[in-house]
């Protein structure tokens, strides 16, 4: 039952809806409102996409190699053949040089091989746990040293595309993974930071400002090289994000002790407190709703940090290890310009992180502006 | 004023203790010690040496204390300027890294000059005017900047560069001074080299001082005194340069303080790509080879070059700025 005093201004349906919106839809209304972060968001969504399916995804064995197909580049996919449609590559054909004597394999326009939706190709675990052996695409019944190769093969012969698929799926989980532990890390030590002060909050803060006062990749170098050579590839996996992720923490750890403080002083949690609500009510039924938006945002872009120090320190070579394939593993084949003037398609291993490391800091952005969603 | 400068002393010398303990487990975390790499690196090449002179080497390297007894000596051997002896080329560490570690600091402090270079004038520029279109380029374009890690696009330079204009790009120095003595020719030449590497490592650091420049100026220039200096007259240019950017500089001078260490770091791996004789391409042989006294060495020294340039800058904030001076936390 409502009654509208004469005066007052009808309150049209668009105040209502407002007015009568959770944080959380305020919060997404506002987020909407940034297309480049929206579109951002779906491009994450893609790639996370990707690295699940990388595998389903994948035209060949990312390991097979193969001397035959040694630096093929990369092949177009002909979609019509004498006017009908049928998707084909060229096969391969051996010339040799006739100066060097050195065989290498170019196109072969008399000999197509169709490619096909759904084929079958070497033997993989959807999910890790359903066996099968499905690819979205590929050439049926292949030959040996035959394939779709998108985007080239590097020395070995191994399809550049196929490894970049399966290279997501370490990369970006390796983000994740490391920036799970600095946000625990950074929650942890930050939230201790901000609710209790006094000698406590001087002290981690002066251990931040140490680690942040120390350059990192000489240090990551140095943690790096110092992991065994006889760990499995799992255990080199997990040391490495523990390695990113112990300098990773300090920004995390700087924001939620910035709202602590901040939200320490709100009526609202003095409020809680002259009610008699105990502190662990406090921080989480009344403080972290407040803050967790801030917080999701500040983790979107911590992300990138993470993910650059994982192909970073793999590019050098000490980082994850092969077989292990990541984005920093391939990028390591393009290291010298003689490889790289040979092939220039290695490159393109470069294009996954450039896009992913843009699309975060776009998602964080827009993130960090729609967190306020009262501002 | 004097407190504030004892204060970042204690605080550096900290950091250079913190610096030195992580040194000093990065040396010793590979499993075995220095005796036991020095007998496999002789077994390698065919020699050998009896238990009984192993042992006498752990005692004379102080290999059979503890932990913390070695830690001392090692600092003790340190402070004195000794690092060891690197077993990859059998010199002294300090002979081995010679100048690298000089020409680490330059081609450091020449991308720091050209970040502020760069970023000064578009972040002014940008703020001044805001959501034009060449506003919205240079965001875009630092955006850009920040999401290729620098040693990608090292890469990217080198490959246009021998691709399209036929030059190897890499280098600081042309092959006739590679080995000569230092000379004002020398020094020519590797100015010349110098703005390519100073650029790739500048980049991203340019990108992100561009927005905080831009978001500080226009704070800044909604503040009522830009109108009072309007009002009374005073020419666009000097209403703004004058008071408002002064007044924004301050983060921006600020900001040197992380803007360093990340420099530092990211010509270790710039060097790698472009190939240029900094530590970069020393201490990643030193680790490969495990060569822990020249790696631990390497670490040591850019970590305490760091903080000595993180302090002068410090320092030299407090002389730029009186807000500073007068805080005496």
């Amino acid at each position: 039952m409502s009654v509208t005093v004469a005066n007052d201004p009808p309150v049209t349906a668009p105040e209502v809806r407002f007015a009568q919106a959770t944080q959380l839809q305020l919060t997404w209304w506002r987020f909407r409102r940034h297309k480049l972060a929206l579109a951002s968001l779906v491009l994450v969504v893609l790639f996370y996409l990707v690295a699940i399916f990388a595998d389903f995804l994948a035209a060949n064995d990312p390991h097979a190699t193969d001397a035959r197909r040694s630096f093929i580049p990369p092949q177009g996919i002909h979609l019509f053949d004498e006017g009908g449609f049928n998707p084909h590559v060229y096969g391969l054909k051996g010339v040799r040089d006739m100066r060097t004597f050195k065989l290498s394999y170019t196109p072969d326009a008399s000999r197509k091989l169709p490619v096909r939706l759904f084929v079958r190709g070497y033997d993989y675990d959807l999910l890790g746990f359903i066996p099968t052996s499905i690819h979205l695409f590929g050439i049926d019944d292949a030959g040996p040293g035959e394939g779709v190769f998108l985007f080239g093969t590097d020395q070995l012969g191994r399809d550049l595309y196929s490894r970049m698929m399966v290279a997501t799926r370490v990369s970006l989980s390796i983000g994740l993974a490391g920036v799970t532990l600095s946000l625990f890390l950074g929650v942890l030590l930050g939230g201790i930071s901000g609710l209790y002060g006094g000698w406590v909050d001087t002290l981690i803060q002066r251990l931040i400002e140490l680690l942040r006062s120390v350059p990192t990749i000489p240090l990551w170098m140095g943690l790096a090289a110092a992991l065994p050579n006889t760990w499995s590839v799992t255990q080199v996996y997990f040391a490495i994000t523990l390695i990113i992720s112990l300098i990773g923490w300090t920004d995390l750890a700087r924001v939620v002790r910035g709202r602590f403080l901040a939200l320490r002083e709100e009526d609202f949690v003095i409020a809680a407190e002259l009610a008699g609500a105990s502190q662990g009510r406090i921080i989480f039924r009344h403080m972290l709703p407040s803050f967790a938006s801030h917080v999701i945002a500040a983790t979107t872009l911590a992300l990138p940090a993470m993910i650059i120090s994982e192909t970073s320190l793999s590019f050098l070579g000490l980082g994850l290890r092969p077989p292990a394939v990541s984005w920093g593993i391939l990028l390591q084949d393009a290291q010298n310009i003689q490889v790289l003037s040979g092939a220039p398609w290695l490159l393109l291993a470069a294009v996954p992180v450039t896009v992913v490391i843009l699309a975060f800091n776009f998602l964080g952005d827009g993130l960090r502006d729609a967190a306020d969603p009262y501002g | 004023m004097l407190i504030y400068i004892l204060r970042r002393l204690g605080f550096a010398f900290i950091t250079c203790i913190f610096i030195s303990v992580l040194t000093f487990a990065i040396i010793r975390l590979p499993p075995g010690d220095f005796v036991d790499a020095y007998i496999a690196n002789l077994a390698a090449s065919g020699s050998s040496i009896s238990i009984d002179q192993a042992e006498a080497m752990r005692r004379a390297y102080g290999l059979d204390q503890s932990i913390f007894v070695q830690y001392w000596s090692w600092m003790v051997r340190v402070l004195q300027g000794d690092f060891g002896v690197s077993m990859m080329w059998r010199r002294p560490v300090t002979e081995v890294i010679g100048d690298r570690l000089w020409l680490t600091m330059v081609v450091s402090l020449a991308a720091l000059f050209l970040t502020w270079i760069i970023a000064l004038p578009i972040g002014i520029y940008s703020a001044v005017r805001q959501y034009s279109i060449g506003d919205y380029i240079f965001t875009m374009l630092g955006f850009i900047g920040l999401a290729i890690p620098n040693f990608l696009l090292a890469l990217i330079l080198m490959y246009f560069g021998f691709r399209y204009l036929g030059l190897n790009v890499g280098g600081l120095f042309s092959a006739e001074y590679v080995q000569a003595p230092w000379s004002l020719g020398r020094a020519w030449d590797l100015a010349k080299h110098l703005p390519l590497p100073a650029a790739v490592l500048a980049i991203a650091g340019t990108a992100q001082l561009i927005r905080i420049m831009r978001a500080n100026l226009l704070d800044e220039l909604r503040k009522p005194y830009v109108v009072t200096a309007r009002a009374k007259g005073l020419t666009e240019r000097r209403a703004i340069l004058k008071y408002p950017v002064r007044a924004a500089l301050n983060p921006f001078a600020s900001s040197v303080a992380y803007l360093f260490p990340y420099l530092v770091s990211g010509s270790i791996i710039v060097s790698l790509v472009l190939g240029l004789p900094t530590v970069g391409p020393l201490l990643l042989q030193a680790l490969v080879a495990q060569d822990m006294f020249l790696a631990g060495a390497i670490v040591m020294m850019l970590g305490v070059m760091t903080v000595v340039g993180t302090l002068i800058s410090d320092l030299l904030l407090m002389w730029i700025d009186p807000r500073i001076r007068l805080e005496g936390r």
